[in-house]
């Protein structure tokens, strides 16, 4: 990369980073820097910690050592979160009340909208174009429940992209998800790459999203092993970064004793990271 | 009717509409993040607040209040530092806070019919005072609820998007609990500490059968809501010499009870009515000779496929082509 001035062009910087897990060192010497307009892929095997990198950009998880700046402003004072657009891993898509693809949607307007405000024409827009942009316009009114797991992910793309952000951040987002419903993701962010958003993307594996990627960072054992030009799905994988590629695409259920966890509310236990 | 326009009638009606409006709001965003029982874990706890009242001589509304939000606020702090539902813990709490009640009771030298009011509701002897309170607290709940939907329903739906969306989380969990502790007491009066969570819980599992957005589910459970805690009033006062706390809770069941075939019979028919996958055909199956022509009419779900519909028949997808059916 050309040794350029930290000015305008970057956008995401994490400097000798380090993050702790219930005081345990996770990911040490991080140095990372995200120009605009990159397509970076940030990929690893199980557990190398490209999962919690993610969440410490976003600010989720705050590093014990090193700065993560952001648009140039140290993480811990940013608030323009509007130019932030965040996929979780898919999670809990319906909750104990039937929601609508629309509100799932919506709910990433609130990073533009003011407290006690209905939603204007420009964010109903906004909410409309999102949902456009993955296709699914169609099923706006339908329960989220209804929607295949690929669909459903889908959505979250849709709701990172209804606030019009600058920088994405998607985790894991083609885990479980079926080849259509892969390609139809890879449409979308291509559509995302074509208006000039930056995109760090965390994946265990490309596949119809490779030809989009500019840059890949590969994680290994909680390091940076690898940063530079994209690599084919098996180099990721192959001995120079650990552990061989198994197909443990699905989280395993974390193990739990059956002692009743009276404890609880004094031990603070690790929010089930490093999926 | 002369009951109706007596003044202990006309308060209890004024508690029962606010009420009724007020805690299904709150149980919307307890059922939407699996908390439905928190309601019931709160009112626990509030039996020692007034129990507090009752001893102090001050009034068991007020401790109530106070109780009952420390122990909201409490169980909050459970649930975000241990594990997704701290359970046990909870258990601990609820069952600490009932005993606590019962043994300060006693010690105030109260009887059991003293605190028998708080926990199963006595909405007719209702003062002028608490309905002011009522209607105060269940406005101010109804407006939060209502008003900052967006907010409270992002991060009941996702709480890591919310924090990277920049909402301030843990006020918004805070402030739910708060919301719903400000809830049992102020239906305390209507159908009592342990029924509390009945007219919270059971207006939104009844709405939630018919409804396909959070938006309907939340107006749908407020009008169920306060339709049976009216309309269980005017049972109990009208109708049968029974307790009104009792009679609102069946009849909010009752809402349930004719909702749940309703809703199972919609889930139903929905899921027979997505489409099939666009796939092509393995191979072109011609059905030899077919006994009548499928139609609008004909009682075969048509189910769309691509371009066309496929008929359900017998378990087969029977495709239009031509004159004749094929298998998809």
């Amino acid at each position: 990369m050309l040794n350029e001035t930290p000015g305008d062009r970057t956008v995401l910087e994490v400097e000798n980073g380090s993050v702790a897990i219930s005081g345990r060192p996770i990911l040490r010497h991080i140095d990372v820097r995200i120009e605009r307009g990159e397509f970076v892929a940030l990929m690893g095997a199980n557990g190398s910690g490209k999962s919690t990198l993610v969440r410490t950009m976003t600010g989720l998880r705050k590093p014990v050592g090193g700065t993560v700046r952001i648009f140039g402003s140290d993480l811990a004072d940013f608030d323009d979160w509007h130019r932030i657009g965040f996929v979780p891993q898919r999670s809990t898509a319906g909750g104990g009340v039937p929601v609508s693809v629309w509100e799932v949607v919506s709910s990433g307007r609130l990073t533009r909208r003011r407290l006690l405000r209905p939603l204007m024409r420009k964010d109903r827009q906004a909410i409309m174009d999102a949902l456009d942009v993955v296709g699914l316009a169609d099923r706006s009114r339908d329960g989220i429940t209804t929607l295949s797991g690929g669909q459903q992910q889908r959505v979250l793309i849709a709701r990172a992209l209804a606030g019009d952000p600058e920088l994405f951040f998607l985790d894991e987002p083609t885990a479980g998800v079926d080849l259509p419903n892969q390609q139809a993701l890879a449409q979308a962010l291509a559509t995302l790459k074509d208006r000039g958003a930056t995109v760090v993307l965390v994946a265990h594996e490309l596949g119809p999203m490779a030809p989009l990627v500019d840059r890949a960072i590969v994680m290994r054992d909680g390091r940076i092993a690898y940063d530079g030009p994209p690599l084919a799905d098996h180099e990721v994988h192959g001995p120079l970064f650990g552990a061989s590629h198994n197909h443990h695409h699905h989280p395993a259920p974390a193990s739990r004793d059956h002692a009743p966890h009276v404890a609880s509310p004094l031990d603070r236990t690790s929010d089930g990271e490093g999926r | 009717m002369d009951i109706l326009a007596l003044d202990f009638m006309i308060r209890a009606m004024i508690a029962a509409v606010f009420t009724g409006l007020a805690a299904p709001v709150v149980g919307t965003y307890l059922v939407q993040r699996r908390l439905a029982l928190m309601g019931d874990g709160i009112g626990h706890v509030a039996v020692t607040g007034v129990a507090l009242g009752l001893l102090t001589n001050t009034s068991p509304t007020w401790t109530a209040v106070v109780v009952a939000i420390l122990g909201a606020v409490l169980i909050e702090v459970i649930r975000e530092q241990g594990h997704a539902n701290g359970d046990v813990a909870l258990a601990l709490l609820f069952y600490g806070g009932i005993a606590g009640g019962v043994l300060i009771t006693g010690l105030a030298g109260q009887s059991a019919a003293r605190l028998q009011e708080f926990l199963f509701g006595s909405i007719t002897t209702i003062s002028p005072d608490d309905v002011w309170v009522t209607m105060a607290l269940s406005a101010t709940v109804i407006l939060l609820g209502v008003g900052l939907a967006p907010q409270l329903f992002a991060v009941a739906q996702d709480q890591e998007f919310a924090q990277v969306a920049g909402l301030n989380i843990r006020a918004y969990n805070v402030l739910v609990a708060v919301l719903a502790a400000v809830t049992v007491t102020v239906a305390m009066r209507t159908v009592g500490l342990l029924l509390v969570s009945a007219l919270m819980i059971v207006p939104v599992a009844a709405a939630q059968q018919l409804t396909r957005s959070f938006r309907t589910t939340l107006l749908a459970a407020m009008a169920i809501g306060v339709s049976a805690s009216f309309g269980g009033l005017m049972v109990s006062a009208l109708a049968l010499d029974v307790a009104p706390g009792p009679t609102i809770v069946l009849l909010a069941l009752a809402g349930f009870v004719l909702t749940w075939p309703v809703g199972m019979w919609l889930r139903r028919r929905r899921r027979q009515q997505l489409p099939f996958d666009e796939i092509e055909p393995l191979a072109h199956d011609e059905i030899e000779e077919h006994p009548h022509e499928h139609g609008e009419n004909c009682g075969h779900p048509a189910v769309p496929h691509g371009d066309h519909v496929d008929y359900v028949h017998d378990g087969h997808r029977h495709a239009p082509h031509g004159v004749h059916y094929d298998e998809h």
